[in-house]
């Protein structure tokens, strides 16, 4: 196994735990780990030096549920860890798992979350103690909710057992049927099947009831609706182990943005209101919301060049997570160091890796990230393997500059 | 009483646009326009001999995905009457059930150069979709729940024709509404041309925030008929019918369907619509949609073949070199 150097980035603006801005100082790498970081720290004689040139400099970013594992995407946006959903490559038995956990490395970590029923068909409990041994991080239903709360009882008190988060989509099923909108006006108008938003909170109710019963930790992959938050911030009141995530699409857009059938706007759960909309940035300054990711799901043509109820769901998010969460920031809807909670440390704590901070002891998993740089999405020019992003042609700011994975630059 | 009364801007500029893919964007002189085009075919239809040559040379395919007898055989009807060479492609006989995409078909429509396709599908958009890939006028036959401009034009037209004008008129849209294309271009059509538009359907039939569409929602059919000019019904699917959307058959005909009884507690001048095919003796009895003096489903349909051919004239001036629509 080859050893990688001891490294020191210099000139850097540290965004380290428990400040709210960024710290000039010193990062030091040694043996993969953060050996010393602050404003105090030197470089030593024997360091491989990088100059941030006085960029940012924070956790590498890990991105919680995705659907494919996309490095030069991943790179690009400043990634250096996912939580991979169980549903490509069906991940219910150890050795699939086994696989996928070791599909990334050394560059780049793949996190499986662990298929919470066989073939995530919502019936009979997957082998998790299994998986969990193979490398799995966390338990997922999939892009479906398991319609039986017997099941589901039954997944959460296992999943708690075992101390896995279970990470679920909270769609009601019986009432999204086979929707691909919000029911609302923008559906009526485009003729388009659709579901009522209250699909969000009828399912989260019953989960955060149900992982009550089973005293397991539940994170709700996105929440995208004002009664889903508020269910999920009553939750979090009460002291439940309950989080939520959510992905840009849902901060930055509203259904208005499917009209003329666009189907790069087709997405699971569906674009929201406006109110909707709102409710989710609201959360994400309270603290109600924990992670942001990605949701990262390329999607070639042959998905998406269909009329829109045909199209297949899903984003390319990996490259435009970061630029888009930083907008909150520019905003003043959250600080720099709250920015890098939800896209780092959070995700990392949910799935129990030793990352997602600059911390002596922790990975050294470091993004220099110039904040400011201004660039446009173009989806014909994109590193993932499909350019299906909302945001094309959208002008964004803010790049990851450089990217160590165990102190070894990778980007 | 129903000749052209309005006056439009000079050549192409009185209807601006290449394809029709919905009534959603167009502004209501665009529809006036096209209305008053079709009142030449309206009298034209019915000579004996009513051929005219203006589409000779042109080839207009109608590309049919979702199965239709009525709709196909008027716009055959129209493009043929026009002197166009009418080609039929329905999907049972297409290579989509071989797995082609529908890109695929319509670069192939393409391909054969064709001067106008007449697309019908069973997915809402899919019209746009062609429409952004190929080089032609596209009409929009139908696409899923979205829209079905050439009806609500017909269907305007059949109004027209009977009360001498839309404007001011009390229109009721009874039955079926979260599914119906036809009810959708019908409002946005009624409501541009300053019609008052009542929905009456049960809640399970009843699309989310239609309100926003500048119609009244019922739910009691009574209450909708009150001082209406017209009641408009549609079809309820079969499919849809058992249990799932409404309970049955009958007890659907009882609080919505257009019986006798019904309508004789309505204005004695209320007139009847249906787009057809009708479900006698459910949405609609059978004695209702056979009064002469009071339904106008036959008229509907004569006046579809006007529509069609207005439109097929309009959309194809372009590569016809008509002047002033070059």
């Amino acid at each position: 196994m080859s050893v990688t150097p001891p490294l020191a980035i210099i000139n850097a603006r540290l965004m380290l735990p428990g400040e709210t801005q960024p710290v000039a100082g010193v990062l030091r790498c040694v043996d993969g780990h953060i050996a010393a970081v602050g404003p105090q720290v030197a470089p030593e004689q024997s360091d491989a030096i990088h100059d941030a040139g006085g960029k940012l400099v924070t956790p590498g970013l890990v991105d919680f549920g995705t659907f494919a594992v996309d490095k030069p995407a991943f790179h690009f946006g400043g990634i250096v860890r996912a939580a991979v959903m169980p549903d490509n490559g069906m991940l219910d038995v150890p050795s699939r798992v086994r696989f996928v956990a070791s599909s990334g490395k050394p560059d780049f970590w793949v996190h499986p979350l662990a298929a919470a029923t066989q073939g995530l068909e919502g019936t009979r409990l997957a082998e998790f103690g299994l998986m969990k041994d193979a490398g799995a991080k966390a338990v997922a239903t999939g892009r479906r909710w398991i319609a039986d709360s017997g099941t589901m009882l039954r997944v959460l008190q296992y999943a708690a057992m075992l101390d896995l988060v279970v990470c679920t989509h909270a769609e009601d099923a019986g009432l999204t049927g086979n929707a691909v909108a919000t029911a609302g006006e923008m559906a009526t108008r485009l003729g388009l099947p659709s579901a009522p938003a209250e699909a969000e909170a009828l399912a989260l109710a019953r989960d955060i009831a149900l992982a009550e019963i089973a005293g397991a930790r539940l994170h709700v992959r996105q929440v995208t609706t004002a009664a889903g938050l508020d269910l999920v911030r009553a939750a979090k009141a009460r002291g439940l182990p309950v989080t939520a995530g959510v992905t840009p699409a849902h901060f930055m857009l509203s259904d208005i943005a499917v009209a003329e059938f666009r189907t790069f706007m087709r997405l699971s759960p569906p674009l929201r209101a406006e109110q909707d909309r709102k409710a989710v940035i609201a959360a994400i300054a309270d603290g109600t919301i924990d992670v942001i990711a990605s949701g990262h799901d390329p999607r070639g043509p042959e998905g998406k060049r269909l009329p829109f109820a045909d199209s297949e769901p899903g984003m390319a998010g990996a490259e435009t997570l970061l630029p888009l969460t930083l907008n909150l920031v520019r905003d003043e809807v959250i600080s720099m160091a709250h920015a890098f909670e939800l896209l780092a440390t959070n995700p990392a704590r949910l799935l129990g890796v030793n990352s997602g901070r600059l911390e002596a002891g922790a990975e050294a998993d470091v993004a220099v990230i110039d904040p400011d740089r201004p660039w446009i999405v173009d989806s014909s020019q994109m590193e993932a393997s499909a350019g299906n992003t909302p945001f094309d042609r959208q002008p964004v700011q803010g790049r990851s500059v450089a990217l160590f994975k165990g102190g070894a630059q990778v980007a | 009483m129903t000749s052209p009364a309005s006056s439009y801007p000079p050549g192409s500029a009185a209807f601006p646009h290449r394809d029709l893919v919905g009534i959603g964007g167009l502004a209501p002189h665009e529809l006036l326009f096209l209305l008053d085009e079709a009142e030449q075919w309206v009298g034209f239809n019915r000579l004996s001999q009513k051929h005219d040559d203006r589409l000779a040379g042109l080839t207009i395919i109608n590309a049919f995905f979702e199965n239709s007898t009525r709709t196909l055989l008027s716009f055959e009807i129209a493009g043929k009457r026009l002197g166009a060479d009418v080609v039929n492609m329905h999907a049972g006989q297409s290579s989509i059930k071989k797995g082609e995409t529908l890109i695929d078909t319509a670069m192939t429509l393409n391909a054969m150069h064709a001067d106008a396709i007449v697309i019908r599908h069973g997915s809402s958009g899919a019209v746009q979709l062609i429409a952004d890939k190929v080089d032609c006028p596209v009409l929009n036959a139908g696409d899923g729940q979205h829209e079905h401009p050439t009806q609500a034009l017909l269907d305007a037209l059949t109004i027209r024709h009977a009360r001498g004008r839309i404007y001011g008129l009390t229109v009721v849209i009874c039955g079926d509404l979260l599914h119906s294309r036809v009810a959708r271009s019908n409002i946005l059509c009624l409501t541009s041309l300053g019609a008052r538009v009542r929905v009456c359907a049960p809640p399970a039939l009843m699309p989310a925030a239609i309100e926003q569409m500048k119609v009244e929602p019922f739910h009691q059919f009574d209450k909708a008929l009150e001082g209406a000019d017209v009641v408009m019904m549609l079809r309820l699917q079969n499919e849809r019918m058992e249990g799932q959307f409404i309970p049955s058959p009958r007890e659907y005909r009882h609080l919505y369907g257009l019986t006798e009884e019904r309508l004789a507690r309505t204005c004695p001048d209320t007139l009847v619509m249906h787009p057809g095919p009708m479900n006698r003796g459910i949405e609609i009895d059978s004695n209702v949609a056979d009064l002469v003096d009071r339904s106008l489903i036959t008229r509907q349909v004569e006046m579809g073949v006007a529509i069609r051919m207005a439109c097929l004239d309009v959309l194809t001036r372009g590569v016809r070199q008509v002047e002033g629509w070059q």
